[in-house]
């Protein structure tokens, strides 16, 4: 077998782990609720049980699968994208810009924190997705384009911090608003409905075929941009692309759960610490690693302190940090995790 | 004579608002294995940018009789390959599969390596000696073997025309050595190879030196002729002397 196809074997292997794990899990999350398993055994005769599992608990469940594999797979764009085991997907400003927009909607609008209604869920969606998009515009505008890595993440970190001081005043100056924005700067997967899984999945699979497509740019990338373009690469177009997906797959899971830490930071790095392969497989995986991590952190964010819940982005700090921290040490003197 | 391998026409180019080429003009012959040298700061690898069509300048740079902006990205690609130096580090690829990405300018977009990549790969891996690590990542590598590592993938493309800057660079003497004879191949195969060298022994061992002083062509010519070694010791302030030992010509500190 060739070299090439061993390391295919292996991320094939991992890639159907990856899957099986996130079937168990889908499994469990429709199982967690505060009416417990009961809710599955009657559901084939009670209307309100059936309910609860087919319309509560099953898109939520998937939707936070959805959003971690976005965010997983926005984190292994980021990373391939800016050279740099430290970028994740909010490095174009997109968490500052999600915030803003959620905090004006919020004073301007008046949505109450605790309605959860479509309509405001629509609206704080609405803004949170536009905000992230605005937030990356403004940084391409800054950076005058992606030709410049450095000027672009220097950018980013600009519209980041600018952008979330504002939101900061602007939820300062309407108190009110202030346990609504904690929310969701914590992130919870709590509102998310059929929906937003519908279009959370649309803009999974359109980001995830232009990454996949797109994959050679990164690997050449990777050898430097000299070395890069001196392959043909157009790296200008190209990297373009890149960024609008990552600013899509960033955006659309903002927009649905919230800022959720970590999970696009820790899923590459624990794809790679288990296989060394090529960006489009690496992609893949990350996309499939974020989505078993921020299941499994939403299930526990349910189940850990019942009838409570935990905000989900506290645990996936938690669980992913953990699990990160745990492998850089198990790998010390290695340069697998950095 | 045959058509030079690169032409460059009235080169100018800046680095950082500094113009450090002013208007070079250089035939490099085909077939043959040129050594650019100078001292620090003179514009060798900048000039082999250039040439490699990877930095913004005026004039004109033919290769192999075509005007390089004209060709597109791949078609070049095809015909040139570069070895830059400090670039990436490609830390999470496997040897085998940094020295496909060499493959890249050959195969459709998202198409599976076909059968004369796999051998391209493999001839290059083998050249370099890589072919033993072929499975593990560049981080798991030495400086050294990462080069060969990155010399392999230049040598996968499988171009006329070959462009190095500093090859050498962490590679021992035995390797050196090995080195020498891959390009000697090369040159052998009729390709064409164009290495900044700052190693003035190892680039005497080139068939032409190109001499840059402070973005000017200093002096071109063969690297056997008394005249060259001349120019070099000029060029040098006098401070390094060309001696023949052992069939090789050295640089002495003077």
């Amino acid at each position: 077998m060739s070299p090439a196809a061993r390391a295919h074997h292996r991320a094939a292997w991992l890639a159907t782990g990856l899957l099986a794990l996130a079937l168990l899990l889908l499994a469990a999350g429709v199982g967690v609720g505060s009416t417990g398993l009961q809710s599955i055994w009657r559901a084939l005769d009670d209307a309100t049980a059936r309910q609860i599992v087919l319309d509560i608990r099953l898109p939520r469940t998937l939707g936070a699968w959805l959003a971690g594999a976005l965010l997983g797979l926005a984190g292994a764009v980021a990373q391939g994208l800016f050279r740099n085991p430290l970028a994740d997907p909010f490095l174009l400003g997109s968490a500052s810009g999600a915030a803003l927009g959620v905090a004006l909607a919020l004073v301007l609008f008046g949505f109450s924190p605790l309605a959860a209604s479509w309509l405001s869920a629509l609206g704080l969606t609405g803004a949170a997705f536009f905000g992230s998009m605005a937030a990356v515009l403004l940084t391409l505008a800054l950076a005058r384009g992606v030709q410049h890595t450095l000027r672009l993440l220097l950018s980013g970190v600009i519209v980041g911090v600018v952008l979330g001081a504002i939101g900061s005043l602007v939820t300062l100056l309407a108190p009110e608003t202030m346990p609504a924005m904690q929310a969701f700067m914590l992130g919870s997967t709590g509102f998310v409905g059929w929906p937003a899984c519908g279009l959370m999945a649309a803009a999974f699979v359109a980001c995830l075929a232009v990454a996949w497509t797109l994959s050679p740019v990164l690997d050449g990338l990777t050898l430097g941009e000299a070395t890069a373009r001196s392959l043909g690469l157009p790296l200008a177009p190209l990297r373009m692309a890149l960024v609008g997906v990552l600013a899509l797959a960033t955006g659309a899971a903002v927009a649905q759960t919230g800022l959720i830490a970590f999970v696009g930071l820790a899923a590459p790095h624990l794809v790679r610490s288990a296989v060394k392969t090529t960006h489009g497989r690496l992609m893949v995986l990350s996309a499939l690693t974020g989505g078993a991590l921020l299941l499994a952190a939403d299930i526990l964010a349910r189940a850990g302190i019942a009838p409570q819940e935990l905000p989900v982005g506290v645990l996936t700090a938690v669980l992913g940090g953990g699990y990160l921290l745990w492998l850089m040490h198990r790998g010390r003197g290695q340069r697998g995790v950095a | 004579m045959s058509m030079p391998a690169l032409q460059a026409r009235t080169i100018h180019a800046t680095l950082g608002g500094i113009e450090v080429l002013h208007g070079l003009d250089l035939d490099l012959p085909a077939g043959r294995w040129t050594s650019i040298v100078g001292p620090n700061g003179a514009g060798k690898s900048t000039l082999l940018r250039v040439l490699a069509g990877l930095l913004p300048h005026t004039g004109e740079v033919l290769l192999l009789g075509q005007p390089l902006a004209a060709l597109g990205g791949r078609q070049r690609a095809r015909q040139l390959a570069w070895l830059g130096q400090n670039e990436g580090s490609a830390d999470e690829l496997s040897a085998w599969d940094v020295a496909m990405l060499g493959r890249l300018p050959h195969q459709s977009w998202l198409a599976a390596p076909s059968a004369a990549d796999h051998a391209a790969v493999e001839q290059a891996l083998r050249a370099t000696q890589a072919w033993d690590w072929r499975d593990r990542p560049l981080s798991q590598l030495s400086g050294g073997e990462r080069q060969r590592v990155l010399l392999a993938r230049a040598l996968a493309v499988q171009a006329q025309v070959l462009l190095m800057d500093e090859p050498l660079a962490n590679l021992d003497p035995p390797h050196q050595a090995d080195w020498l004879q891959m390009v000697r191949c090369q040159v052998t195969a009729g390709k064409t190879v164009v290495s900044v060298l700052h190693e003035i022994s190892l680039a005497l061992h080139a068939d032409d030196l190109v001499i840059l002083s402070k973005g000017r062509l200093a002096w071109q010519g063969a690297c056997a002729d008394a005249a060259t070694h001349r120019a070099l010791e000029q060029v040098f302030d006098h401070r390094i002397a060309i001696h023949p030992l052992a069939g090789q010509w050295v640089a002495l500190p003077r």
